[in-house]
């Protein structure tokens, strides 16, 4: 029996030897410690950037790649300057050719030597104010979109990082006066601006710019009411992105940042280009008209021609004076 | 010439953020700059993994290409640096880099951020090499002496690698034929658009 035992323990030596055998090459082939490891494409693929924990106190360094700049790259440094360069010099070039074909809105009537108030000092500083801020923050801002290929070739590296830099700071700190300036114009302004079906028919007549057509209008016509809800609401965005972009991280992260520069920059050239047509249309586009933010006063004429309801509604309230005679002063203006 | 590349061998990395400590160190980065950091990824679970990531000195780089001013160069090793003297702050190549490298002394200060501060890999900036303006203001040049980046250079489990692209690789994939896994390299595909093959 005592060999029987003996046969026993044997016989359980030698299986538990061949499951060792069996066993070690089994743990000699390595597990794979990858297969259930993260893996980058993936997580590109699900989530389009990898995140983890830093234990560095700059959180925001947790996020270890966000490929999406690439997208933001091609819209920075091509479409960007397409829509930019189409929408401006589209502009200019409409104006010119509409400069040169049709010349200068006259005054029919010629000067009257009558003239009315049309925008008080305080209107006027607040357009001026707007004005002035918005031409540097133009130039500033098409500097940084348009300067690399066009002026650092011409002037170089130095002076136009220069230049830049402090393109730069203006473009910043102007930024406060002329989001007050939009403010301002979107509130003393309102009253006027709504769109009622006056501007339809001034819309179907082409507001009166082709041919001697002058669709009635009050103290707002349809075209200055677009520029005027371009102004309110484009100059919104364009504040709105823009603090986003100068206050880094307090609102947005990286990919709430080129959302903003995307915003802000497609705005900003449309911008420019409806107030390149304002400015012409202001200044040698309409006789009469740039008197209205120069001296604030218009001519009665012009008054009559471009914004006939107006008028009639000036005339109702502080009574009629078209048949007075006017004191010769006022035909100085 | 060589072209200077960094990877980091995920399944080697333990995080003990020496790399980020001796980078600090040796350029005397400025407070709340890191120029390389680690990054755990699904940290504490089963899988998880660390990551070592500076500016991978990408090919066709996206900050140089975003830059206003133009202030970014690319070395004959493929390094990608830029000029502090140039650069105005605004903030451009930080929208475009897919890793986070560019940062900014005063991030968040009114109207302005300061020059932007990224990895040289260890090679210093346009100002002469090893000259004291150099140090200031972009750190160490270790390549000019002939050594490279400190942070791969006493990675203590030789996880971070500099140097060569074609050299890391190599290094790399034999590492994966020998161990049996990889989990890759992480960042090749979008910093120079190719993978290793493990």
């Amino acid at each position: 029996m005592a060999s029987f035992g003996r046969f026993i323990r044997l016989a359980l030596g030698a299986f538990a030897l061949l499951l060792l055998v069996v066993a070690v090459p089994a743990s000699a082939q390595q597990v794979n410690p990858t297969a259930s490891s993260v893996k980058e494409q993936q997580l590109l693929q699900e989530f389009n950037r990898i995140q983890g924990r830093v234990s560095i106190p700059d959180q925001r360094s947790g996020v270890l790649e966000q490929p999406q700049g690439r997208e933001w790259r091609e819209f920075r440094n091509v479409t960007l300057r397409w829509i930019g360069g189409i929408a401006i010099l589209g502009m200019i070039a409409a104006i010119v050719i509409f400069y040169l074909t049709v010349g200068m809105v006259r005054l029919e009537a010629g000067r009257s030597g009558r003239t009315i108030v049309r925008f008080n000092a305080f209107e006027r500083f607040v357009h001026w104010l707007t004005a002035t801020c918005f031409i540097v923050l133009a130039i500033s801002g098409l500097n940084i979109t348009f300067g690399r290929p066009l002026l650092l070739p011409l002037i170089g590296f130095e002076a136009f990082s220069e230049w830049s830099q402090w393109a730069k700071f203006a473009h910043n700190y102007l930024s406060f006066p002329f989001t007050l300036g939009v403010i301002l114009i979107f509130l003393m302004w309102i009253g006027g601006n709504i769109p009622n079906k006056v501007d339809v028919e001034w819309a179907k007549r082409g507001g009166g710019l082709i041919g001697h057509d002058h669709p009635p209008a009050y103290r707002f016509n349809g075209g200055q009411k677009m520029i005027y809800w371009i102004v309110v609401i484009g100059g919104g965005l364009v504040a709105t992105s823009g603090y986003a972009l100068m206050f880094p991280f307090y609102g947005t992260g990286i990919e709430g940042m080129q959302m903003a520069q995307i915003v802000h920059s497609i705005v900003a050239v449309l911008f420019v280009a409806a107030m390149i047509a304002h400015i012409y249309i202001g200044t040698i586009g309409m006789e009469g008209a740039f008197e209205a933010m120069g001296s604030g006063e218009v001519d009665v004429n012009w008054a009559r021609e471009h914004h006939r309801l107006w008028l009639d509604e000036q005339n109702a309230r502080t009574g009629p004076n078209d048949g007075q005679p006017q004191p010769a002063t006022a035909a100085a203006e | 010439m060589a072209r200077m590349k960094f990877l980091c061998d995920a399944d080697r990395c333990i995080e003990c953020n020496a790399c980020v400590t001796a980078c600090k160190n040796e350029h005397e980065v400025p407070w709340g700059i890191n120029r390389r950091r680690v990054v755990t990824i699904n940290d504490g679970k089963p899988g998880e993994r660390s990551i070592s990531m500076a500016c991978m000195h990408c090919t066709d780089a996206p900050c140089a290409a975003v830059c206003p001013v133009n202030c970014f160069y690319t070395t004959a090793d493929g390094v990608v640096l830029h000029s502090k003297d140039l650069c105005i702050g605004c903030g451009y190549c930080f929208y475009a880099c897919p890793f986070g490298a560019p940062q900014y002394p005063k991030v968040g200060n009114f109207g302005s951020r300061g020059k932007m501060d990224k990895c040289t890999y260890c090679a210093g900036g346009p100002e002469a090499d090893g000259s004291k303006e150099e140090y200031e203001k972009y750190g160490a040049n270790r390549l000019a002496e002939g050594k490279l980046p400190l942070c791969a250079e006493m990675c203590s489990t030789k996880s971070l690698l500099a140097g060569d692209g074609e050299i890391i690789a190599q290094i790399y994939k034999e590492r994966v034929m020998k161990r049996g896994y990889g989990s890759g390299a992480w960042g090749w595909k979008t910093a120079y658009r190719e993978t290793i093959e493990s």
